[in-house]
């Protein structure tokens, strides 16, 4: 890393700085900070009052103990499932060179992004009452931990091998040659050096499951239930608003706590790694343990992401008559006898238009703010900087049904009230969207090393042209990428949209909810065909995107 | 420690890799007397990495076998084959001080705490760090690396010692000092040593013998003065540093640069001078010969015979003295 030095007198530099900052922190003071403060009135002064009678009542209460405890315990096994099975993908497309590495690395992704309602709807094809897999495992915790290892396998691969890709083979034959037996070569070297990742791969794989409520809610059933659901039902089903917000409460207290916790560590962990370019340390495997670990790994790859995906793909063309596409033709019907029934295929325009909503917000917002966080690194703007990237990354670690029901409480009245407008799902999609967009956009911004506009400038180019031809084409591509990550986080959410879409403009993955909910083999189908949709719509963006990233600026 | 090194023997050795067009190295024998110190020269991608790499046991060779001692290797793991290896880059432990590094190989072989301690004492003094064993490895200069490293191949007493570059990383004037330090050192301890490097200075400076590779095969083979003397090829002379590699009627032929000598011209003179360049007791003069075209240097000790300029016409004599056939 280069250190930029300040050739601008630094109070200058500072005020666009702050201006830049304050669209992004303004919008989210009023569409975050301010729900979030709704929740907390509504659960600690629901008189006008502060009464944390409530808060205590919650607390105390045994069922919502052992929601709590199990909301816990399924998170840290979730965790522990996701690192252990992600491990030997990690190694490998850190070790090794083989065919189809770029695309596998690329599809990987796939479930990450894939919309919670799709993946619950995807294992039920496998381990559900019907499922291609002997046993129903739906209502357990198997069938959780299940579609939580599918959904994150991606996080812990790309994140883990990312770094494990850098990492000098050599350090870990060295130790080889001075009496290291393979598992002890990586326990003494590899995995100490591996901890930082494993570490933030971890925290991100906590925090999802922690805060899983799709997945929970399709395939937890009645017994299975996480704090995300129980403020969903006590919200939606109950009406108990306090209780709800006491929940929101304690969850928002323990997400915080994890971030902490994990801020620290990741600045005491921060070791000098001799590292290296990852196309030098990767070999074709060549010996039968090479050859089996790569045969191993790619099957358990296609069973534990492709079985799911397949079997939902071909669910969607299954129908009482035989195969068919009957249930693709039925998304266009609106059902007769049915007046609040809107025909699914409505549901595909919804999302898109809220998607792209939402996506022009959380770029020209979170471009603002990349840009006040990145735009140099002198100094005396540096806290300033470091401030406003903290206060962003808060909602990353928010659940979405907090954003959701924090939404539903603080737009109900004057002087914001939002219950009736269109744009109350985008608004709350980009709140969630607009971390992402940042944590993209900022590494790339600051890949643009300051040599080379320095370099460009002392050969004759203006300031503008520098920009024009030095930053604005890696700007262009990551903000490209940032704007399909928004997109595909929008067309997905479900958290959230639950709480604020009206009954008559559906998103898709509330649509494919609401077919689920209801009784017989023709909405299932339904589900399903609604979910390959949603599904091909995300894979279509993501692959995109993924061509378009800045090579090395984010594992994410 | 050991008080002599061991005897290595490596047996028609090729390994292949997938997608190459040769084998990295084509059955390569090398026998090392115990306590010898035996330089592999070669250019790189000649497969010498790769050997050092077959006798640790971190590459499973296609063909062929490794003997230490008379023992085969065959099967062995790296682990238990009990060769010290430093490689290019030293590859310390990043998250582990100086002292962590040095003793790891004690640890692994089960060494009491208290005798760890003593021996990684005993190392680091030997190469000149002593007390050093609590600082970072990561803020540390390219030769204090280079001394860590050292130090924590040599703490287990390993009677095989592989080194890969081991001066590679440092600039030359470092280098020139580290060189006779090391050979001191190694014919201290007793070890034999396989060393590879690019350099054939440091290789004649430190080896008692030179062995030349050159796309997987062994191409020369002996003692230093012998091979400065005799390069077996073209390739080896060239590779050695020598300009003057001429193609004769005989095959080619090194001329050693001090036997050219510079005469002024007779009439047109047989010869021009295309570059001189000056190194302060001497200067090397390039000049091109008329009937062939060829380039010869000559070195010119300062202050005898004509100054030089690029553009003189010349006659050029050679001592045939200075004349080597090759291959």
């Amino acid at each position: 890393m280069v250190d930029a030095v300040p050739l601008t007198p630094s109070s200058r530099v500072a005020w666009w700085r702050v201006g830049l900052a304050l669209p992004p922190l303004a919008f989210l003071a009023v569409f975050f900070a301010w729900p979030v403060a709704a929740i907390v009135a509504r659960g600690l002064r629901p008189d006008g009052q502060w009464d944390l009678s409530a808060l205590g009542e919650v607390v105390t209460d045994p069922v919502i103990r052992r929601v709590a405890w199990f909301t816990l315990w399924q998170a840290v096994l979730s965790t522990v499932a996701c690192v252990v099975v992600g491990l030997p993908g990690a190694a490998l497309f850190a070790r090794y060179r083989f065919a189809g590495k770029r695309f596998l690395w690329s599809a990987l992704l796939v479930p990450f992004v894939l919309p919670t309602v799709v993946v619950g709807v995807a294992m039920l094809g496998v381990i559900g009452p019907n499922g291609v897999a002997p046993v129903d495992l739906s209502g357990t915790i198997w069938a959780i931990l299940a579609a939580h290892v599918f959904f994150n396998y991606a996080v812990v691969v790309r994140t883990v091998g990312g770094l494990w890709s850098t990492l000098d083979p050599r350090v870990e034959e060295a130790a080889r040659t001075l009496g290291a037996s393979p598992w002890r070569a990586f326990r003494e070297v590899t995995w100490p050096l591996l901890r930082p990742a494993v570490a933030a791969a971890s925290s991100i794989v906590f925090l999802f499951t922690f805060t899983s409520f799709g997945v929970v809610l399709i395939l937890g059933g009645i017994r299975q239930r996480t704090l995300e659901v129980e403020i969903y039902d006590q919200t939606a089903r109950f009406l108990h608003l306090d209780v709800a917000a006491a929940l929101a409460l304690v969850q928002l207290v323990a997400v915080v706590a994890v971030l902490a916790w994990f801020s620290r560590t990741q600045q005491r962990r921060a070791v000098v790694l001799g590292q290296r370019r990852a196309v030098e340390v990767q070999q074709r495997p060549s010996g039968w343990r090479a050859r089996t670990f790569l045969a191993a790994n790619l099957v358990f790859m296609a069973v534990l992401l492709g079985l799911p995906l397949g079997v939902l793909v071909a669910r969607s063309f299954s129908t009482p008559q035989g195969w068919g596409l009957a249930n693709y033709q039925a998304l266009d019907n609106a059902r007769r006898g049915s007046t609040s029934f809107v025909p699914p295929l409505d549901a595909v325009a919804n999302s898109l238009l809220f998607a792209a909503a939402a996506t022009v917000v959380a770029v020209v917002l979170g471009g603002c703010a990349a840009w006040a966080i990145a735009g140099g690194r002198s100094a005396p703007s540096g806290r300033w900087a470091r401030w406003t990237d903290t206060a962003l990354m808060v909602p990353l670690g928010t659940s979405a049904v907090t954003v959701g029901f924090g939404f539903f409480v603080a737009f109900d009245q004057a002087p914001l009230d939002l219950r009736s407008s269109l744009w109350l799902v985008p608004l709350a999609h980009a709140v969630v969207a607009m971390p992402f967009v940042v944590r993209l956009l900022v590494p790339a911004l600051r890949s643009v090393d300051p040599a080379l506009r320095e370099a460009a400038s002392v050969l004759g180019a203006s300031p503008w042209r520098v920009w024009h031809e030095v930053d604005l084409p890696v700007v262009t591509r990551a903000a490209a990428a940032a704007a399909g990550f928004a997109f595909a986080v929008s067309l997905g959410e479900f958290g959230a949209t639950v709480f604020l879409s009206r009954p008559a403009r559906p998103t898709l993955p509330i649509a494919i909810y609401r077919a689920l909910g209801r009784p017989g083999a023709a909405n299932f189908g339904q589900a399903m065909a609604l979910a390959v949709v949603l599904m091909a719509l995300t894979v279509v963006v993501i692959l995109g995107i993924d061509r378009l990233r800045p090579a090395g600026a984010s594992e994410f | 420690m050991a008080d002599r090194g061991a005897a290595l023997a490596v047996e028609r050795v090729t390994v292949r890799f997938a997608g190459a067009e040769r084998p990295a190295l084509d059955a390569v024998d090398l026998d090392v007397a115990p306590g010898e110190l035996v330089a592999l020269l070669g250019p790189s991608g000649c497969g010498k990495t790769t050997l050092l790499r077959v006798v640790a046991g971190l590459t499973e060779p296609d063909a062929g076998r490794v003997l230490l001692d008379g023992r085969d290797l065959s099967g062995v793991p790296a682990h238990r084959r009990g060769v010290g290896l430093m490689f290019q880059d030293y590859a310390l432990f990043p998250h582990r001080d100086v002292g962590g590094n040095v003793e790891f190989g004690l640890r692994m072989a089960g060494m009491a705490p208290a005798d760890r301690r003593r021996r990684v004492a005993e190392v680091l003094d030997l190469v000149g760090l002593a007390g050093w064993e609590d600082r970072p490895v990561g803020p540390l200069s390219g030769g204090e690396r280079q001394r860590v490293a050292l130090a924590r191949a040599l703490a287990p007493a390993p009677r095989l010692l592989l080194l890969d570059e081991p001066l590679g990383a440092l600039d030359r004037t470092l280098r020139d000092r580290l060189v006779p330090e090391l050979g001191e050192l190694f014919r201290s301890v007793g070890v034999t040593v396989v060393h590879v490097t690019h350099d054939q200075s440091e290789a004649l400076a430190l080896a008692d013998r030179v062995v030349v590779l050159d796309a997987g095969r062994v191409v020369q083979d002996g003692s230093p003065a012998a091979v400065w003397a005799r390069p077996a090829s073209a390739f080896v002379a060239r590779f050695l540093g020598f300009a003057n590699v001429v193609e004769g009627d005989d095959g080619a032929a090194l001329v050693r640069p001090e036997a050219v000598r510079l005469l002024p011209a007779v009439g047109l003179g047989g010869a021009e001078v295309v570059a001189v360049l000056f190194r302060g007791d001497h200067s090397v003069v390039t000049v091109r010969r008329d009937t062939d075209g060829a380039a010869l240097e000559a070195v010119v000790p300062t202050g005898t015979g004509p100054r030089w300029r690029v553009g003189d016409r010349l006659d050029l004599a050679v001592d045939p003295a200075g004349v080597v056939p090759l291959g």
